[in-house]
């Protein structure tokens, strides 16, 4: 693959990734990692002080699974709606293969509770920080840190970003 | 607004059932509201501020909150603590305009006034005029302009500040009941491991009943029960101090079989048992105190809770943000000589807390579910009748008592009667 097919492959995943979640296709979610992946989402108070309390951490696919299957059975939260807007995807170094890159979101929260329903906040704003393989001609994350400018969470949360 | 406030506060008729009803206002009354910060919050207790290990050397600065006031603590040149509302003696104006750092002393950017540790007035521009006009008067004395100093104290490593006089020593406020339980968490020098922030849609007294309240822990959070994993109908208890404002919830692990059968003898949908977690390590824990609880929920009044759950360590500050919101802080912490597996452990296990917690996320659900609909129903009332009406030490998990000793002690200083 050439620069430019890899640029197009990897702005498809993020985009993919953020439509997966909007539409509410959980179950495919952990597809987009590698099976020792890590996901986290870190609030940049942590990270600035070198503090690694995230707000989620996952080091396997299975504990990406497990989320999953948490959201769907266990826990309990107001209905809600996400909308991922990515920008600026800047693609960085390539090393054994392993190919980082940062992506300005923001995720927009839309109630469907009976109390708020159609309220529509600002959930979370940040930029995720990725380390992303190629498993043959498919991208996945390696690694996908949310860096989380928002640290003050409202309610809850509960559904990934 | 005199008619507002007569209305609002006269009409907190308290339920002749007492403490087993809190009539719903007290949840949603702006005047009631107000009356905690002066009553309560500035009243006679000690509210947590922060963990001493945030504030290790002089210098060191937090900026947070009693109730709502905005104050600063911070260490001195000479090691003891100081705390100060965060407000210049001269015009008002916020100082500290950072969360944390280290600074040998806090300046005013509004006109330079500046202040020592202590909160000391060290520096005026233009005292004396400029070329014999304007000034101050010669009688200006600048120990009268001080930062309004507030007590403050540090027991188990945790850091209180208080409004009141009168209050009681820290020791005798944590009192002869919580204070093994917390030298059990604060047996040894603690690390600060990170922080997480919920913004709550509710009334700030809703979280200190949720932290009492062993009723709904395997009711609400199914975490546990879907995954097979170890629940609250464990044997544990409620510990209360003499006064009721305390509380120590804990719990220890029981056989599995034993355990079920409550659960599935009543039908309770809490009770799947359907599935596996993939990656079990998240629930892999090591033992380490001499006591083994698998929980410990130390509620401390009127703002702070520690929590022991398996490995995660967290001291939680309730800020109330008005009658109906309230911010959770939550600040987690190993011990300084904790080895990375065991660290490693700590940082996995805090997806079991916090506002993602699978295990804890729930409860800024339910509180606003409860905040949502009580709203204008000043003769309605909550009903806290599990296992009896008194307040007290119970030795199971089945019980409201400590729900009960907290608005013992809020009648008492609120002075509902």
């Amino acid at each position: 693959m050439d620069d430019r097919e890899i640029r197009s492959a990897i702005e498809e995943l993020i985009n993919a990734y953020g439509e997966c979640l909007d539409d509410d296709r959980l179950e495919e979610w952990p597809d987009f990692f590698t099976d020792d992946c890590l996901y986290q989402i870190l609030p940049r108070e942590n990270a600035d002080q070198g503090l690694r309390i995230a707000i989620i951490y996952c080091d396997s696919r299975g504990m990406l699974q497990d989320r999953v299957t948490a959201h769907r059975t266990a826990n309990l939260f107001a209905p809600h709606l996400y909308r991922h807007l990515m920008s600026g995807v800047r693609i960085g170094s390539r090393q054994d293969g392993v190919i980082s890159a940062r992506t300005n979101y923001s995720v927009f929260r839309t109630a469907i509770d009976p109390i708020h329903y159609g309220a529509t906040e600002i959930y979370s704003v940040g930029e995720y920080i990725d380390k992303i393989v190629f498993v043959g001609d498919v991208p996945k994350f390696k690694e996908r840190v949310v860096m989380a400018d928002t640290s003050r969470i409202q309610s809850l949360l509960v559904t990934p970003i | 607004m005199a008619a507002f406030n007569a209305q609002s506060r006269s009409e907190v008729a308290w339920p002749a059932e007492g403490v087993a009803r809190v009539p719903y206002p007290v949840f949603f009354d702006s005047a009631i509201y107000a009356l905690e910060q002066e009553r309560l919050f500035r009243g006679p207790v000690w509210n947590y501020v922060a963990l001493e290990a945030e504030v290790p050397k002089p210098g060191d600065f937090k900026a947070t909150f009693v109730g709502e006031t905005p104050i600063v603590i911070n260490r001195g040149k000479d090691g003891a603590l100081h705390a100060f509302v965060n407000r210049c003696a001269h015009r008002g104006a916020l100082v500290c305009r950072e969360l944390r750092g280290n600074r040998l002393s806090h300046l005013c950017i509004y006109h330079q006034w500046s202040y020592d540790l202590e909160g000391n007035l060290i520096g005026v521009p233009f005292r004396k005029g400029i070329d014999g006009n304007g000034g101050y008067a010669p009688d200006f004395d600048a120990s009268q302009h001080s930062l309004h100093k507030l007590r403050i104290a540090a027991s188990h490593g945790l850091v209180f500040v208080s409004f009141a006089e009168e209050v009681e020593p820290l020791e005798d406020y944590i009192g002869p009941v919580m204070r093994p339980w917390l030298d059990r968490v604060f047996n040894r020098p603690v690390k600060v491991l990170g922080y997480a922030r919920q913004w709550i849609g509710g009334n700030w007294k809703l979280y200190n009943e949720n932290v009492r309240d062993p009723y709904h822990a395997s009711l609400l959070h199914l975490f546990n029960a879907t995954f097979r994993l170890a629940r609250s109908s464990q044997i544990g208890g409620s510990l209360a101090d003499a006064r009721g404002r305390h509380s120590l919830l804990h719990g220890y692990q029981r056989e599995a079989e034993g355990e079920t059968a409550a659960y599935t003898a009543e039908g309770i949908k809490t009770y799947q048992a359907k599935y596996a977690l993939a990656d079990p390590s998240l629930m892999e824990t090591r033992q380490e105190y001499e006591i083994a609880l698998t929980f410990s929920i130390h509620a401390i009044f009127p703002c702070l809770v520690v929590q022991q759950i398996s490995n995660t360590l967290a001291a939680r500050q309730i800020v109330p943000k008005g009658p109906d919101a309230f911010e959770l802080i939550f600040t987690f912490f190993g011990y300084e000589d904790d080895d990375e597996e065991m660290r490693a452990m700590r940082i996995k296990q805090a997806n079991l807390v916090g506002p993602a917690g699978f295990i804890s996320l729930e409860d800024g659900h339910a509180i606003e579910l409860v905040q949502q609909a009580i709203v204008r129903d000043r003769e309605a009332s909550s009903f806290i009748e599990l296992g009896g009406r008194d307040i007290g030490s119970q030795a199971h998990l089945v019980t409201e008592s400590s729900i009960r000793g907290f608005w013992q002690h809020y009648r008492e200083l609120m002075g509902f009667n």
